[in-house]
């Protein structure tokens, strides 16, 4: 037997036997680690927000509306449900240089519920998404608790998903399954600045190629070939300070994150981001955002082999490129007392332009390397009642 | 550096200067504003994180947990 499929088979029983006892540690932890304390955490805000979210880039339109609506049915539960749609049109490079422009939709489906246990609020959640030749279905546990003091709160979280990946027209079938590890910590360093560090490590096994894409080898396609296990961790570092103006103790605030990324398929990546939010009298909230994002290429990744491996990738996600966002939110309530039972209304808009530039992934039309630009709009309502 | 290494010696860090922080409840009127929250519009910050998802190598230690995306 090779290496690489020992590895594979410990995987697989590492993750079959991870599936079944990390649930289990993980309530256990969270009711020994967060004893009843006095009350101090809150349920999340009752609130529904409807969105039509819009995607055009690398010839590629994605568009749909989406829905997230939560409400507390007694002083200790709250109920959320969200509807999520794709409806995909798409001409990528990858589809016009090796396959026919195709049109495909997503649908999303996902039901949560959060019990307050003294300072802890304990998470359950539920997805399944479904598209004619992907089907992904998810179940999440997440506890957070607020130190003595209330000014240190810590998460843990566990997920574990499985998915379905299919070809269109074929009877090919294949599975993922899934497992996200979650730690996090916020921190109330002063009256105007909160620091937060999040980790998450992803393992994955499984089909984890796409049964459509091709690699090329001497200018010629073959199928994409990936390893059956892929494991990854990042951790991010947030920080969010307020500014007051005369009475108001907030009229603008400034966020920063940090995030760096690695896996064993050896892509290395760092993202950056900041937004500054401020308020223009007491209805409209703006908010100007920058986000820079650069990784380095997975290990078995090339533009055009010269001999074949024993895995052979050519997906243009896998490849080393950055890119930078530009974007801005507006934000406008147009209804802040109580009427009937809503409290609060408020109207948004946002525009976010991304740049692609990638360093080892060509466009076979041109011979240049490759990159575009896409366009990220949303525009939502969000109701407090 | 593992990232996980890292992190827990970030979460160190972390848990030192709460040690060191003396924040009175009354003083905490800022931070209780929307624009002090790491995610103010959860399905918003949602679907934003789902575009990166899907377009790059990275992923994980959001603001916001997704679900199955299905985007291999």
């Amino acid at each position: 037997m090779k290496d690489f499929e020992r590895i594979v088979i410990r995987s697989r029983a590492r993750g079959q036997a991870r599936s079944r006892a990390v649930p289990l540690l993980f309530l256990l932890a969270g009711f020994l680690i967060f004893p009843r304390t006095g009350p101090a955490a809150v349920l999340p805000d009752d609130r529904a927000d409807t969105l039509y979210h819009y995607y055009d880039g690398g010839g590629v339109t994605v568009r749909g509306p989406a829905l997230l609506v939560r409400k507390s049915v007694a002083d200790t539960v709250s109920l959320s449900g969200r509807y999520y749609v794709d409806t995909i049109s798409s001409a990528s490079i990858d589809v016009v240089t090796t396959a026919s422009p195709y049109k495909d939709k997503r649908e999303e489906f996902g039901v949560g519920i959060d019990y307050l246990h003294g300072n802890s609020l304990l998470g359950v959640t539920l997805s399944s998404s479904n598209e004619n030749d992907y089907l992904a279905d998810s179940f999440g546990l997440n506890v957070s608790h607020d130190l003595p003091g209330g000014l240190t709160t810590i998460n843990l979280g566990y997920s574990q998903g499985h998915d379905i990946v299919r070809r269109v027209d074929t009877s090919f079938e294949e599975d993922i399954n899934r497992y996200n590890f979650r730690l996090g910590m916020t921190q109330v360093l002063t009256r105007s600045l909160l620091l937060g560090v999040n980790y998450e490590g992803i393992a994955e096994d499984g089909y984890l190629s796409n049964p459509y894409r091709s690699a090329r080898i001497l200018g010629a396609s073959l199928p994409e070939r990936y390893p059956g296990t892929r494991d990854s961790q990042a951790v991010a570092v947030r920080a969010v300070q307020a500014f007051s103006s005369g009475s108001r103790p907030v009229i603008s605030s400034l966020r920063a994150e940090y995030r760096y990324f690695q896996d064993n398929w050896g892509i290395r990546s760092n993202t950056l981001a900041f937004a500054l939010q401020r308020y223009f009298g007491d209805r409209v909230l703006g908010e100007a955002r920058y986000r820079y994002y650069q990784q380095s290429a997975a290990s078995f990744y090339s533009d055009n082999f010269t001999t074949e491996m024993v895995y052979m990738a050519r997906d243009k996600e896998l490849s080393t490129f950055s890119s930078h966002s530009l974007g801005y939110k507006v934000s406008w309530t147009f209804l802040d007392r109580k009427n009937f039972f809503i409290d609060r209304m408020s109207l948004n808009f946002s525009h976010d332009y991304i740049n692609f530039d990638y360093q080892d992934f060509t466009d076979v039309r041109t011979g240049e390397a490759y990159s575009f630009g896409a366009n990220v709009l949303q525009l939502f309502v969000s109701a407090w009642y | 550096m593992m990232p996980s290494r890292v992190g827990a010696l970030l979460l160190g860090t972390l848990l030192w200067l709460a040690g060191c922080a003396q924040v009175k409840p009354y003083e905490r009127e800022a931070l209780a504003d929307p624009i002090m929250s790491f995610s103010r519009d959860p399905l918003s910050d949602q679907y934003l994180n789902h575009v990166y998802d899907v377009r790059e190598g990275a992923r994980g230690a959001t603001t916001t947990q997704g679900g199955g995306c299905g985007c291999n």
